[in-house]
């Protein structure tokens, strides 16, 4: 009974040393006790996939084609004066007129709801490097960010389809942000931003 | 006829006893402990190839969870960014850091950054991203503090039970829907509070799936 006590504590002791304790940290993939179906022969999203030499599940667009509902790269694929009647017009995508000018004013009906929208989305991709405000010191400029001042002259005095424009396709060291905003989602950022410089310059702004 | 047993024979039963017992108990104990999720997926940190830290990034600098994972609420899957995010900032920030080499390599190539995943469902669940983080179901809930991890880690244990307890009882994890991005939200606690969450729950109509369908469809 004895041999039988001490075998049985060291294999407790053992197994508990091997095995650790629940919360451990590992670096090993969990194990799965009872893997039935937990890992099945479909397409999921950014997962890995043997059938395409370079390993990738999600497919690049294809050359030519734009992708239904982003129009991401609609530019390269049409020409310039396509009139695009279909995914929907350049002034709302691209923030120009037919004749490749900025739009002067936002092509959207400006609602309450639109500058909330506007609000949510520029506190979390702007306010980064542009500040809450609005005057270019966000949280990255200690490290060496350069992000313009909205409150500048040049910057008041630009046409809305100039700045959805930066938004969409970047300016100088900023990077495009348009896999990650939608267009109306830019045009609501627009919408803020507008609203940020009143709020600095309250009688300059009287005409817009 | 002398005894053909010794005396001590007859403990041989009881001590038997005793051995089944003990073993079925720790046979019992054991598998209850470690055949979980609670154990098996609870903790696994792996080593990433670019050592990124949610800690200063969602932490200190307070970047939204959306600047990178953009399309969490618009989206089944909450989507790892590509390179070309990183550089937003890191075309600027620590541009020549060796850390960062297989970001740059990344975004001059195209090839992604072969990031290992942390919080792997099984095939059969069905979870939709979005439709918990618009209806107040913060990030914290099933990911843990992210804000506060140098590397991430495996927080919760994700078993059908994790999902149950709160599809069952909606009200003790909803919180407002601006709060849903901010991990360390603290929860108040009151009945003002609790009728609060209740509305919420009533509101929006939050009718969480408990039958099998539900989540494995």
């Amino acid at each position: 009974m004895r041999i039988f006590l001490a075998i049985y504590l060291f294999v407790i002791i053992g197994a508990m040393g091997v095995l650790g304790f629940r919360g451990s940290i590992s670096t090993k993939p969990p194990l799965e006790v009872f893997p039935d179906m937990d890992r099945q022969a479909r397409y999921k999203p950014q997962a890995e996939n043997e059938f395409f030499a370079d390993g990738r599940n999600d497919r690049p667009v294809p050359a030519g084609t734009v992708a239904r509902g982003n129009y991401f790269n609609q530019q390269e694929v049409f020409s310039k004066d396509f009139e695009d009647t279909i995914l929907g017009d350049t002034t709302f995508l691209e923030g120009k007129n037919a004749d490749g000018s900025f739009v002067k004013k936002l092509p959207i009906e400006v609602s309450y709801e639109l500058i909330e929208q506007g609000k949510e989305k520029y506190d979390i991709f702007c306010a980064v490097c542009h500040g809450a405000a609005g005057d270019g010191n966000g949280v990255t400029k200690p490290y060496g960010v350069l992000a313009a001042n909205y409150h500048d002259e040049r910057l008041r005095n630009e046409t809305d389809g100039y700045l959805f424009d930066v938004i969409t396709n970047g300016k100088g060291l900023m990077l495009p942000f348009n896999d990650r905003i939608t267009p109306e989602e830019r045009w609501a950022i627009v919408l803020y931003v507008r609203a940020l410089q009143k709020s600095q310059n309250p009688e300059a702004e009287a005409g817009i | 006829m002398a005894n053909v047993f010794p005396k001590w024979v007859n403990t041989i039963p009881i001590k038997v006893i005793i051995a089944i017992v003990l073993v079925k108990t720790a046979v019992v104990l054991g598998v209850s402990y470690y055949a979980t999720p609670k154990y098996t997926r609870v903790g696994y940190t792996p080593t990433q190839p670019v050592a990124f830290s949610h800690a200063l990034h969602a932490g200190q600098l307070e970047i939204d969870c959306r600047y990178c994972h953009t399309y969490v609420d618009r989206s089944e899957h909450s989507n790892v960014p590509g390179s070309n995010v990183c550089m937003t900032c890191h075309s600027m920030v620590r541009k020549d850091d060796p850390m960062l080499a297989p970001v740059r390599e990344s975004y001059e190539s195209g090839e992604p950054i072969p990031w290992v995943r942390v919080h792997k469902t099984p095939d059969y669940v069905y979870f939709n991203h979005s439709v918990h983080v618009n209806r107040g179901i913060s990030c914290v809930e099933c990911h843990g503090r992210v804000d506060e991890m140098v590397v991430v880690e495996h927080a919760k244990s994700f078993s059908m039970s994790f999902c149950l307890e709160c599809h069952r009882n909606p009200e003790e994890y909803i919180r407002p829907t601006e709060e849903v991005y901010n991990l360390d939200w603290e929860r108040p606690t009151g009945a003002d509070a609790e009728a609060e969450f209740e509305g919420f729950v009533h509101d929006w109509k939050v009718n969480p799936p408990q039958s099998c369908s539900g989540c494995h469809r």
